[in-house]
């Protein structure tokens, strides 16, 4: 094989002719993001479309281009960024990731490209869409609501004799990735932990071994694919004369997770005091605005009426508002009920549930009560909200980064372990 | 022929390729898919049942649960919805007591709804166990009803579709309906040879009339340049794209005109071997088509030694596709002829180079056959004559929507739209689809537009795949647009991200526009995400999906101006409160 010049974003580099372009990027260290990709598969898939570049002027998955001499690619223009990010956001969109409740969580590549494309938030709405948990098969489950129908698994996955476990079933927006139990049952178990292990997420989990590293010791815990991954450390700005501020904080459909890690800061906090004072907020204990402030932080998102109010009374009585954690974002884990009609929640909760007591059993409603939505609603649905710091939770110093640039101006670095959660 | 020789032809199929028509077997036999016939079809092909399950659901003709003695389907498309769709629907659930979507519970009838069924010159229409029943009313489905009751069959009481052909160029100048004898234009073949067809096409300039366009002689010349044990030529007869039923009209009409441009195809590329995949919706040509066949056989116009050339050898069969509209894209459409599910394949290669069966294959329109046995028929410095220069020739186009005379018009091409709105006698025209959802809306601004090949040189022209479907000022454009959207959510392969994420995202914003909840910052967003499929999905359905979405935010700036705030900068967004807590009030002691 001859070796080919071919070019990337206008700089020169070499490659085996016949290399597929996403290798022969790595290899000469420029970071394509993929997902569906697999070195072995032939052809390949060409499914998740997350490594669309420009190639020869057209856009095309990398994937499916080989080296050749004179290749022009285009790989970083803010365009073909953008695009990339959204394709991500899409699948986080499309499916129901919950990843602080996901087996997989930092072994997981969809979560990894999230952090490496620097996903804060899905610009689409999420889909919320009922999807199966499958628990038939004998040693595996399939949660069909982390699948991003890669086909990796239809394609690698086979018995000894050379049947397929998996395919994909239905078509548009039903499809999803079918597995057959009987063939599933003949696999070894390590056949089995391969398939999980080779899922680009928590799709496919075998029961008993899903929890086996412990974190820390994950793919993806503390490593970017990319080596100068936002490293750049500030130094401590000069600081003059401070205004004081006010801010004021509320907990809505959240577990005040965030508020607690907000107090993570420990004796820092002492110093926070002389810059800061709070006004409403469960740190105070005050229950009604007295004062207009120049900071409010919410956390959580709106599953009744009264968070929809209070929300609401943030936006109107503070300048900048601020949204910090997964749920205020876009839902959370509580938006994990968005897929069951609110009827049914409710039924299981109150009136078939095996712990209520005889004659009980009535959905509480009353005109005191707040009323409950009819599914958890982000906080940028309600009003406009003017930062999002994600995570779950974010930690301390992330949050005061944040806050402290955004009352006074300053610059601020993020390590890359300051927004990996998992 | 005896059939022995005739099997000889096909014997390089593999016995998967046979999976659909086994499936369809079943269909008819039991009204569904039984686990049984699965483990059955599995053992067969040694295959894993999950694999046939995957091809099963992938056609929306298979069912995996009993489908009713009778199976009724109904067209939802944009067309139909404006015929009376709801009304029609309401009638027959009424009538059999089945609910959309469902059998009744004693199992007699099934009703479904289905994409468009290519009689939108006749709607509402509905096949029932694969039988055409056009122009329905209230009255007209209880009659049915009552007479497959009776025990009457399906067959017995269909209607005929009528071929409505409403137009065809003055003084005999058409070009697909003229006068047809069999073998007319294979007779030319032995003084023309290869190379004299070859240049006979590349002066008509004819091109994929399936709407992409690409020069006919040049795709038979790559086939042709190529060596392999087999060859294949195979007619698109998947009519897809709603709102055309041209290509239905040319099979049933002139089907002889078909089959002749098929064997000039293989002769031209020394192809052996031809499949005519019909969609299942025209399940009921199927006996038309087989005539013709015998037809050519019994005249010597298939089968060996064809118009006594030696050493031209040819068959033709036929494959049913089972309702995947994506099964129109010729490489899904490959797949499916090899038993799998219908997903378009990664462009590494183009089927003239790896067609079916990973061997060289040309995939062309029926028009476009039809076309050719003409052109040879004609001659090429008559067919010449017709059109305009750079874009000579005729186009069928099917029309329907608002207009009194719906149904097909062979134009020349360079006709203006003006003109052909007025042949068809559309009154007060306002949104014209083109080329069906995935091609381009048209504003009644630009009626003077010419119709021709030239849309790529300068954006004057417009190219049109085969149908106009006109909406009148009345009709609201997000409607339309919510409709064509729901079709590709549906009709999506569902392999790619964009294209099986997006369509579905795509139609939730459009539920925003429709509540009024919309302002032009969802436009924008709309337009961007459009963009976005359109640039990174894998196949043409995705890339064109938002199509007529993007156009129309372009073209309809009254309409959507005047209809959503201009951008909303305030802080509270627009939220409905009602809307939100109704599912909670129920629970109201």
């Amino acid at each position: 094989m001859a070796t080919c010049s071919f070019w990337i974003d206008g700089k020169k580099y070499e490659a085996e002719e016949g290399t597929n372009l996403i290798d022969a990027a790595k290899e000469n260290g420029v970071f394509i993001p993929s997902l569906c990709y697999f070195q072995h598969i032939d052809p390949p898939l060409g499914t998740c479309r997350t490594c669309t570049c420009k190639i020869n002027g057209r856009n095309d998955p990398a994937c499916t281009a080989y080296i050749h001499e004179g290749l022009q690619v285009e790989v970083n223009t803010p365009e073909l960024v953008d695009m990339r990010k959204a394709l991500i956001e899409m699948m986080f969109a499309e499916g129901n990731h919950f990843c602080p409740a996901c087996e997989k969580s930092g072994n997981c590549n969809l979560q990894h490209m999230g952090y490496e494309l620097g996903i804060s938030v899905t610009r689409f709405p999420h889909l919320f869409k009922d999807r199966l948990i499958d628990y038939q098969p004998k040693r595996m489950i399939m949660e069909h609501n982390r699948c991003i129908k890669c086909k990796r698994c239809i394609e690698e996955v086979l018995t000894d004799d050379k049947k397929r476990v998996f395919m994909s079933v239905n078509r548009g927006n039903e499809t999803m990735i079918g597995i057959d139990y009987e063939q599933e049952a003949r696999l070894t178990d390590e056949q089995a932990v391969n398939a999980m292990n080779m899922c680009p997420t928590g799709a496919i989990i075998v029961r008993g071994k899903s929890m086996a590293k412990p974190f820390g010791e994950r793919a993806f815990d503390m490593v970017s694919a990319q080596k100068q991954f936002k490293r750049n450390v500030l130094e401590k700005p000069n600081r003059g004369n401070f205004e004081k501020k006010t801010i004021a904080t509320v907990s809505l459909a959240g577990c005040f997770g965030c508020h607690m890690s907000m107090l993570d800061i420990d004796e820092e906090i002492m110093d926070i005091a002389e810059l800061v004072s709070f006004n409403k907020s469960p740190l105070t204990d005050i229950k009604n605005f007295t004062q207009r402030c120049h900071l409010g932080i919410v956390e959580g998102g709106c599953c009744n009426t009264e968070n929809i109010e209070t929300l609401k009374k943030f936006r109107e009585m503070c300048d900048i508002l601020v949204v910090m954690g997964e749920c205020a974002v876009w839902g959370g884990l509580p938006a994990m009920r968005n897929t069951i009609p609110l009827g049914e929640c409710l039924e299981e909760a109150y009136l078939n549930c095996v712990t209520s007591e005889q004659g009980e059993n009535t959905v509480p409603y009353h005109e005191d009560l707040p009323k409950i939505l009819d599914r958890i609603y982000s906080c940028n649905e309600i009003v406009k909200v003017d930062y999002m710091i994600p995570g779950c939770p974010p930690t301390a110093t992330h949050i005061w980064k944040v806050v402290k640039s955004l009352l006074w101006g300053e610059d601020y670095s993020l390590l890359y372990s300051e927004f990996k959660y998992d | 022929m005896s059939t022995d020789v005739r099997q000889k032809f096909f014997a390089v199929d593999p016995e998967r390729a046979q999976l659909l028509s086994a499936l369809w077997q079943h269909q008819f036999q039991d009204r569904y898919i039984s686990r049984q016939v699965i483990r059955h079809l599995a053992d067969k092909y040694q295959l894993s049942e999950i694999e046939i399950e995957g091809v099963v659901s992938f056609y929306h003709f298979f069912h995996l649960k009993p489908a009713g003695k009778h199976t009724i389907y109904l067209n939802n498309s944009i067309i139909a919805e404006l015929k009376g769709f709801d009304r029609i629907r309401e009638t027959f659930e009424r009538e059999t007591g089945a609910r959309l979507g469902f059998t009744d519970p004693s199992g007699t009838f099934g009703l479904f709804a289905t994409p468009c069924i290519g009689l939108s010159d006749q709607e509402p229409a509905a096949l029932i166990d694969f039988y055409p029943f056009t122009n329905l009313n209230a009255l007209k489905v209880k009659d049915i009803i009552n007479r497959l009751k009776e025990g009457k069959s399906a067959a017995e009481i269909c209607d005929v579709p009528q071929e409505n052909i409403r137009y065809t160029p003055a003084n005999n100048r058409t070009i697909f309906f003229a006068p047809y004898t069999r073998g007319e234009a294979i007779a030319r073949l032995a003084t023309l040879k290869q190379d004299g067809v070859l240049e006979q096409l590349r002066r008509s300039e004819l091109s994929g009339r399936g709407g992409a366009f690409f020069p006919t002689w040049k795709k038979w010349d790559t086939c042709r340049n190529y060596t392999a044990s087999h060859k294949f030529i195979i007619c698109n007869a998947d009519e897809g794209e709603p709102g055309t039923f041209k290509d239905r009209v040319l099979l049933s009409n002139q089907p002889g005109s078909v089959l002749e441009g098929m064997i000039i195809a293989a002769y031209t590329v020394g192809a052996s071997y031809g499949i005519i995949y019909l969609r299942g919706e025209y399940r009921w040509l199927v006996g038309k088509l087989q005539e013709e066949i015998e037809a050519f056989h019994a005249q010597d116009l298939l089968g060996k030694s064809i118009a006594g050339i030696e050493g031209f050898d040819f068959d033709i069969r036929l494959e049913l596709g089972a309702g995947a509209y994506v099964c129109g894209e010729e490489t899904a459409l490959l797949e499916s002829l090899e038993g799998k599910r219908g997903e378009p394949r990664t462009k590494w290669f183009y089927p003239v180079e790896k067609g079916y069966l990973q061997l060289p294959t040309v995939v062309n329109n029926v028009e476009t056959f039809a076309a050719v046995s003409r052109i040879l028929q004609l001659g090429v410095d008559d067919y010449l004559k017709r059109g305009i220069p750079g874009s000579p020739g005729t186009k069928l186009i099917s029309i329907s929507g608002d207009c009194e005379r719906p149904g097909i018009y062979e134009i020349e091409w360079g006709l203006t739209i003006a003109e052909l709105l007025e042949l068809c006698g559309a009154k007060d025209p306002y949104f014209i689809q083109v080329s069906g959802p995935s091609g381009e809306p048209i504003s009644i601004k630009e009626k003077f537009r010419r119709i021709s090949m030239l849309d790529l040189k300068d954006q004057k022209d417009i190219r049109c795949g085969g149908s106009f479907m006109i909406f009148n000022s009345q009709r609201d454009i997000v409607h339309i647009l919510m409709n064509f959207s729901e079709f590709f959510k549906h009709e999506s392969c569902g392999v790619c991200t964009p294209c099986r994420a997006g369509n579905f995202i795509i139609q939730r914003k459009l539920e925003r526009l429709q509540n009024g909840l919309a302002d032009m910052n969802d436009l924008k967003e709309l337009k961007s995400w459009g963009t976005l499929m359109k640039t990174t999905s894998r196949c043409g359905l995705g890339k064109t999906a938002t199509n007529s979405i993007i156009q129309s935010l372009e073209r309809f700036d009254d309409y959507f101006s005047g209809r959503f705030a201009k951008t909303d900068n305030s802080i509270i967004r627009k939220f409905n409160h009602q809307l939100a807590v109704a599912d909670y009030e129920r629970y109201k002691p």
